[in-house]
């Protein structure tokens, strides 16, 4: 099948790949960008899984075709923000923190939602992280951890936003 | 047995394995891609039961960048079956599966071809060109369907019933003779599945000149799945590697041998190129195990105060189209369970196992015991209603003391021995759950109408099976730079062992966290392994790396005694270094560092004795009666795991299972029509629970009374958080509708089954 070639940002560094109009943006990330952070649980944008953020968005990346991504900016779960010499960023150390991951296969679905969230509403509380991560599924924990860790990861935002 | 003392024992430390996790740099399965892998996609029969007259694959072939279609007749005339690993009752051996239809299907999801392609996308291509062509047989949807034998999926075996049984302790009939009560109820726990996140997935490479082959993806049971493998396909154990890599959650169904864990390896071999297969939603609902679906008559004898004198009972099990590994688990130990923790004299229960047209049955989370716990409970709670006896007064009685522990339950099951419950306090652990929960407070509110909704509440104790033995092994590699490799047979699929081992080995060897890589369930780690299933990984993986740390100290020893000349008795081993009586000093590194020879040992720990988990659950709910819908206000779950090596992952995954049974209650369901056609296999039918539905749920872990079969004194932990969620949450449903009469009997708990059970109390 003819490919075509599609630009984009990820994680800062400007990518072109070249896909065949069939090809979700998923897979794209995983196959031709081996950016392998994004998980696939579905295929059919029900599980949030593979959530990435396009141009500030939480979206399915296995409901995106990789052609409509085009000139869009991208953050996956390997470019969520961390300090200089930090291994893990402030949302992520508080997951660990909290052990809101078990298997750690929904894991990067969750941190992006979760980031895009607290990116635009740093005091967002328990029952709007809840309302917000419903689209994604966990297995192993219950949500219970996870929704704490968002809670605990919200001062770092705070102090951003106030600095914007 | 001496206990080892603790300082990283007991702590709740962040994971080890949670760096990789979340910066996105993990290695599952679909990560991992050899140069020059074909990509596999499988052809399933969209027919519960028929024949399979012709597949024609002519224009699947034709396709650009497919290679290879291969069906039955490709494997040979004789196509080998998947063998039972666990459970394996009388009959069983007649009802296994072959590892790609021949001649029949029996289930829809059944592999009737796999195609190998450049793309997983042009695989799926050819899929929908593959000219199958199947005569349609009479399915087989149910247990009763298949009770009365009018289609019959093994015609040679002239019967639907692969197996019946009766087990008993005590005499069943005397009791009921002399009982002041008794009450007869039929009970039915629904088909329903674990939904690991990540599906299943499996990357094959064949070394045709080395002839050697690798399997990724493997995991819980990886050294009898090698077994299996190498018998398939002709090959010695050591010619084939099982790897484990990072695994997206297991909860019993997944790393089972599979018909896929032959094809795709058969496949690399015959093509000689890396295959890889990544099972998508819709085939994992269609084509891993199922659970649960039991039908239990059951009957309770009691005197007139409350005191329980028997059970007896039936329990039906649709096993699906085939038996696989799990065998006769999930009915036996639903025949099992029933006991409880409670005084039984006498029980007596009657297991059949049906072959039905559905995806086969194994192992989920808790198996039998969820099943078993709801059954019993349900009724134990109609008998306290009928005898005015309080609920929470009614299982006082009849609890098991720790006075009269250890407590046999006989050998309720064909294939084990007699077994008794360990050691306990299943009083005391009802008792903390009651007043953590604030019980007597919340129970004020039972069966009151406030705001459009009924309240109810109840509690109940459960003691649930785990360590299951005979071995497991580990094996230590001290490295020059001080590091201690641990090579392990248990196999991890998220539960945090690479954490948990090293918490033990930290405290056996007295060496900090961080010298500890833990390497996990391959084939290529130790001699022998058992691998992770029935909350065994802890109590026997880690008793194991006990007595390997015991051979290590000593090879140090005598390592060091080499270099400096004294006898290996003379030399003391701490905090990292190795002493001579006169003083001079080496860190573990410079030992192996200048060994003759690498510093490696293995030990196995051996083990048949069972640990016995316990506890209670207790819940409030708010049942909406014009609607059915039910809110869960409150729950908590009390397990004392005997020793909690990581208290925040011991937790974790109480809180996890107990979200997962209130999923099981009230939202999976794998629902299948008359014609044995699955109706729901996609995440949009089928509902797990998600992060708004059930916010309110707490989890207290015990350490009261350490196991006395290991030395780390752990008992399972992480199914204990399932066991009793539905009975726990069916008996507060009908303590809020107990003015109705409403006596929920059949999961799942859904909206409309609910609000019919109360429509048609109304209407008397």
């Amino acid at each position: 099948m003819a490919t075509r070639t599609t630009r984009f940002t990820v994680n800062g560094k400007q990518v072109q790949v070249d896909v065949e109009p069939r090809t979700s943006l998923a897979d794209a990330l995983r196959r031709n960008l081996k950016l392998t952070g994004t998980h696939i649980g579905c295929e059919h944008g029900a599980c949030g899984t593979c959530t990435i953020i396009v141009d500030g968005a939480a979206i399915r990346s296995c409901l995106m075709l990789a052609a409509q991504a085009d000139g869009t900016q991208i953050t996956t779960v390997e470019g969520l923000p961390r300090g200089r010499g930090e291994a893990l960023g402030p949302l992520a150390a508080s997951f660990r923190k909290h052990h809101a991951l078990q298997c750690g296969f929904c894991t990067a679905g969750i941190l992006t939602t979760a980031h895009a969230l607290l990116s635009e509403e740093p005091d967002a509380d328990a029952d709007r992280i809840r309302e917000v991560l419903s689209g994604n599924l966990c297995r192993c924990t219950g949500y219970v951890s996870i929704i704490d860790a968002v809670l605990d990861a919200r001062p770092a935002y705070q102090t951003q936003k106030a600095a914007e | 047995m001496t206990i080892v003392p603790n300082t990283l024992i007991g702590q709740g430390l962040e994971r080890t394995e949670d760096l990789r996790f979340l910066t996105g740099t993990g290695t599952f399965v679909d990560d991992y891609e050899p140069a020059g892998t074909l990509h596999a996609a499988v052809l399933r029969s969209s027919v519960a039961h028929g024949r399979i007259i012709e597949l024609n694959k002519d224009a699947a072939l034709k396709i650009p960048g497919v290679h290879a279609v291969l069906a039955a007749s490709d494997i040979g005339t004789d196509i080998p079956t998947i063998p039972l690993r666990l459970a394996p009752l009388s009959g069983f051996e007649k009802y296994l599966q072959p590892v790609i239809a021949h001649g029949k299907v029996r289930y829809v999801g059944e592999p009737v071809a796999i195609v190998l392609a450049d793309s997983r996308a042009l695989a799926e291509d050819a899929l929908e060109v593959l000219d199958l062509t199947i005569q349609p047989l009479e399915a087989v949807p149910d247990w009763t369907a298949a009770e009365r034998d009018a289609a019959i999926l093994f015609e040679q075996n002239g019967t639907n019933v692969a197996t019946r049984y009766k087990a008993n302790i005590g005499d069943v009939d005397a009791q009921f003779r002399a009982a002041d009560y008794t009450r007869k109820e039929k009970f039915r726990t629904h088909r329903h599945t674990a939904l690991p996140m990540e599906t299943r997935g499996v990357v094959a490479e064949w070394d045709a000149a080395a002839g050697h082959l690798k399997v990724s993806g493997a995991t819980k049971v990886n050294f009898f799945n090698r077994r299996a493998l190498a018998k398939m396909l002709d090959l010695p154990e050591s010619a084939i590697d099982l790897l484990e890599l990072d695994v997206g959650g297991g909860f019993g169904v997944r790393g089972e041998f599979y018909p896929e864990d032959f094809l795709i390896p058969f496949a690399a071999r015959k093509v000689g190129r890396p295959v890889k297969w990544i099972e998508d939603r819709r085939e994992h609902l269609l084509a891993i195990n199922h659970s649960r679906e039991i039908d239990c008559e059951l009957e309770i004898a009691c005197r007139r105060d409350g005191t329980m004198m028997a059970l007896r009972g039936k329990i039906h099990g649709d096993m699906g189209a085939y038996i696989r590994t799990n065998g006769g688990v999930v009915p036996a130990k639903a025949a099992q369970f029933l006991h409880g923790p409670y005084r039984l004299p006498a029980i007596e229960v009657e297991v059949a196992a049906y072959m039905t047209t559905k995806t086969p049955v194994g192992t989920y989370r808790a198996p039998g015991r969820f099943e078993a716990n709801f059954f019993r409970e349900r009724l134990m709670d109609m008998a306290a209603r009928d005898l005015g006896v309080d609920p929470v007064t009614f299982r006082r009685k009849n609890l098991i003391t720790e006075a009269e522990l250890p407590y046999s339950i006989g050998q309720l099951v064909p294939y084990e021995t007699e077994t008794q419950y360990d050691s306990g306090d299943y009083v005391g652990a009802f008792e903390r759950c009651l007043a953590e929960f604030g019980y007597e407070e919340k129970e004020a509110l039972a069966g009151k109408h406030m705001e459009g909704r009924y309240h109810g509440v109840a509690a109940v104790p459960f003691v649930e099976s785990g360590g299951a033995g005979p071995r497991e092994n580990a094996r230590m590699t001290l490295g020059p730079d001080g590091m201690v490799t641990i090579g392990m047979g248990s196999s991890a699929l998220g539960q945090g062992l690479e954490t948990v081992f090293a918490q033990i080995a930290g405290d056996a060897l007295s060496l900090p966290f961080e010298r500890f890589r833990i390497l996990h369930g391959s084939t290529t780690l130790v001699e022998e392994g058992f691998g992770t299933y029935h909350s065994r990984a802890v109590v026997m993986g880690g008793s194991a790396i006990l007595e390997t740390a015991k051979k290590l100290r000593q090879a140090i020893r005598e390592a060091a005694a080499i270099q400096f000349g004294c006898g290996a008795e003379t030399v003391t081993v701490a905090d990292g270094r190795a002493t001579a009586s006169d003083g001079r000093s080496l860190s573990f590194g410079a030992v192996a560092a200048e060994a003759d020879s690498v510093i490696m040992v293995e030990a196995t720990f051996s083990n048949a004795k069972r640990t016995y988990s316990y506890g209670a659950h207790a819940a409030h709910v708010a049942v909406d009666d014009r609607t059915g819908h039910v809110e869960v206000l409150d729950y908590l779950a009390v397990e004392d795991v005997g020793r909690a090596i990581n208290p925040a992952i011991v937790h974790g995954q109480a809180l996890g299972a107990l979200v997962q049974g209130l999923g099981g209650v009230f939202l999976d369901h794998l629902i299948y029509d008359e014609d044995a056609q699955l109706l729901n296999a996609s995440l949009a039918d089928y509902l797990v629970p998600t992060a708004t539905d059930f916010p309110n749920v707490r989890g207290v872990t015990l350490e009261l009374r350490p196991s006395p079969s290991n030395p780390l004194g752990a008992k399972g932990a992480g199914e204990g958080g399932i066991v009793a969620v539905a009975a726990t949450i069916a008996n507060a449903i009908a303590n809020a509708l107990s003015s109705l009469g409403v006596e929920p009997k059949v999961l799942p708990l859904t909206p409309p089954v609910l609000w019919r059970l109360i429509q048609e109390a109304r209407q008397g």
